[in-house]
């Protein structure tokens, strides 16, 4: 039996989560660029990190989204095999988009391909896009709404090595990827890396790389190395704030990777910019819900 | 002290502002990102304002219609880069003095803020809640149809910043110098990360 009032439940939250997402970054970020805010010296890294942070001030205090760019809408969902709504939820998350343009509001990002129409409420064809994973047999789901940004998005990228180029291919692709793209992407960035045997399963898992929370470590004690090795030689680029130069030029650097076929060393790139918009909640059955990436908010 | 730019903008105005300066506006701004762009240059249509002296902003914003008139909600800039196949006719044709937007412009949008007098400068992206309240009104909009982070949007402004100057009257280009020094550390940087993740043996 199908509980309309828990489905109307159910896209309520997610529609005022959306919304949120836009307006507030998570816990994670905030406390990295405070630690980087106090750490840069020159005139124009101040000049910037003062926008910044008055910026994040007025959006709170004014409830608008912090960046007009509220992106194309990304739902990553991990769900429990019994979540009641599995079948509902794709109409759901539609739903909950079109009432947060409203509410939010979003700015209307979804250009219609080939009919170059812009729809004017955030959905079209496979948009939001939404990504599932059904990880157990509980009747929960963790949601996790990402806004894909056009300036961040832009730098994007993905390439099939040869074994002989070796991780060093990737690290060079990586660097420049960073300097050629990265600049103008909003830096400080969180640079997310997938490695794997073709480009899809690079480029998904690059985008995954950059939800982890900021601070966590990939499993392997090698790949984690790599991650502190990128992290430490991007900041000596120093791109600073905006690309203006600076001590510092991410906020992190996430690897997520899969077992490559032998022939193959797929490698791609997804960054996240300062204002990453990235947000996880957890909703059970019975519609009771507890928001992971901000704390103190409710809906 | 503050240096603020009014609108409309003399070639005097902006001649001894050099890159990495802090500056701000006064006046109108017209957002202009890619499609404006193509529309005048590539496909030859004329624009619906004219933009002598004025500023625009490659920006696509978050705009609330109540009842006739329009509240500025969140508009930053969008990266620029993405107009450099076009802003150099454009600034040869519109006589436009000042073009905000994120990141750095190219080689040839350098040549023409030199030639025709012109400034390209950084509002801080992501820094859209900021710019808006700097919006004292929105006057007009131009070219609805192209939905609302495309159309022209035409706003009043007061002290509208900062501004960091990236591209100046001379053709100095900020963003040029930095990469220059970012793509000499990079080499430096990959050889010494290269040998630290030989995994393959």
């Amino acid at each position: 039996m199908i509980n309309n009032e828990q489905i109307q439940a159910l896209t309520d939250i997610l529609s005022k989560f959306t919304s949120v997402i836009g307006k507030r970054l998570p816990d994670d970020v905030t406390d990295k660029l405070k630690e980087l805010r106090d750490k840069e010296e020159n005139y124009l890294s101040k000049v910037v990190y003062n926008s910044m942070f008055e910026n994040l001030e007025q959006a709170i205090k004014l409830d608008r989204p912090a960046c007009q760019d509220t992106g194309v809408i990304n739902y990553f969902l991990k769900a429990g095999s019994n979540f009641p709504y599995l079948a509902q939820l794709k109409d759901v998350l539609v739903e909950a988009v079109k009432i947060a343009t409203i509410d939010s509001p979003l700015r209307h990002n979804a250009v219609q391909i080939f009919d170059e129409v812009n729809t004017g409420n955030n959905t079209g064809e496979r948009a939001p896009f939404i990504h599932w994973e059904i990880v157990d047999d509980s009747d929960g789901i963790e949601v996790e709404v990402y806004m894909a940004g056009g300036g961040c998005s832009l730098p994007g990228r993905a390439i099939t090595l040869m074994p002989s180029a070796g991780y060093e291919g990737v690290v060079k692709y990586v660097f420049d990827t960073m300097v050629d793209w990265g600049i103008n992407a909003c830096p400080p960035l969180l640079v997310g890396v997938g490695i794997a045997g073709s480009v899809e399963n690079a480029a998904l898992l690059s985008k995954k790389a950059i939800l982890r929370p900021i601070g966590t470590s990939h499993p392997n004690p090698k790949g984690a190395e790599v991650e502190r090795v990128l992290e430490k030689g991007l900041n000596e680029l120093g791109l600073g704030p905006q690309g203006l130069s600076g001590n510092f030029s991410v906020m992190g650097v996430h690897i997520e990777s899969a077992a490559r076929h032998p022939s193959t060393i797929s490698v791609a790139i997804n960054v996240g910019c300062w204002a990453h918009r990235r947000g996880t909640i957890r909703i059970k059955g019975d519609m009771s819900y507890e928001i992971i990436s901000h704390k103190g908010i409710t809906l | 002290m503050k240096k603020i730019l009014k609108t409309p903008i003399k070639n005097e105005d902006i001649a001894d502002i050099r890159i990495g300066d802090v500056i701000y506006l006064d006046g109108h701004i017209i957002t202009c990102r890619d499609v404006a762009h193509r529309r005048l240059i590539e496909r030859g249509m004329e624009l619906p304002i004219d933009l002598r002296g004025l500023a625009i902003f490659h920006a696509g914003p978050i705009v609330k219609k109540d009842g006739d008139k329009y509240t500025m909600i969140s508009i930053g800039p969008t990266t620029s880069m993405r107009m450099e196949k076009f802003e150099k006719e454009f600034i040869e044709q519109t006589g436009v003095k000042l073009v905000v937007g994120k990141g750095g412009m190219g080689a040839k949008t350098a040549q023409a803020c030199k030639e025709q007098k012109a400034l390209h400068c950084v509002f801080p992206g992501g820094c859209a809640v900021l710019a808006a309240t700097e919006v004292e009104e929105i006057e007009g909009v131009e070219w609805t149809e192209l939905g609302m982070p495309e159309s022209l949007w035409i706003s009043r402004v007061k002290e509208f910043g900062p501004l960091i100057v990236s591209i100046d009257t001379e053709g100095n280009n900020l963003f040029e110098n930095n990469k220059k020094i970012f793509n000499e550390r990079k080499d430096r940087i990959v050889e010494e990360i290269s040998k630290h993740v030989r995994f393959i043996k």
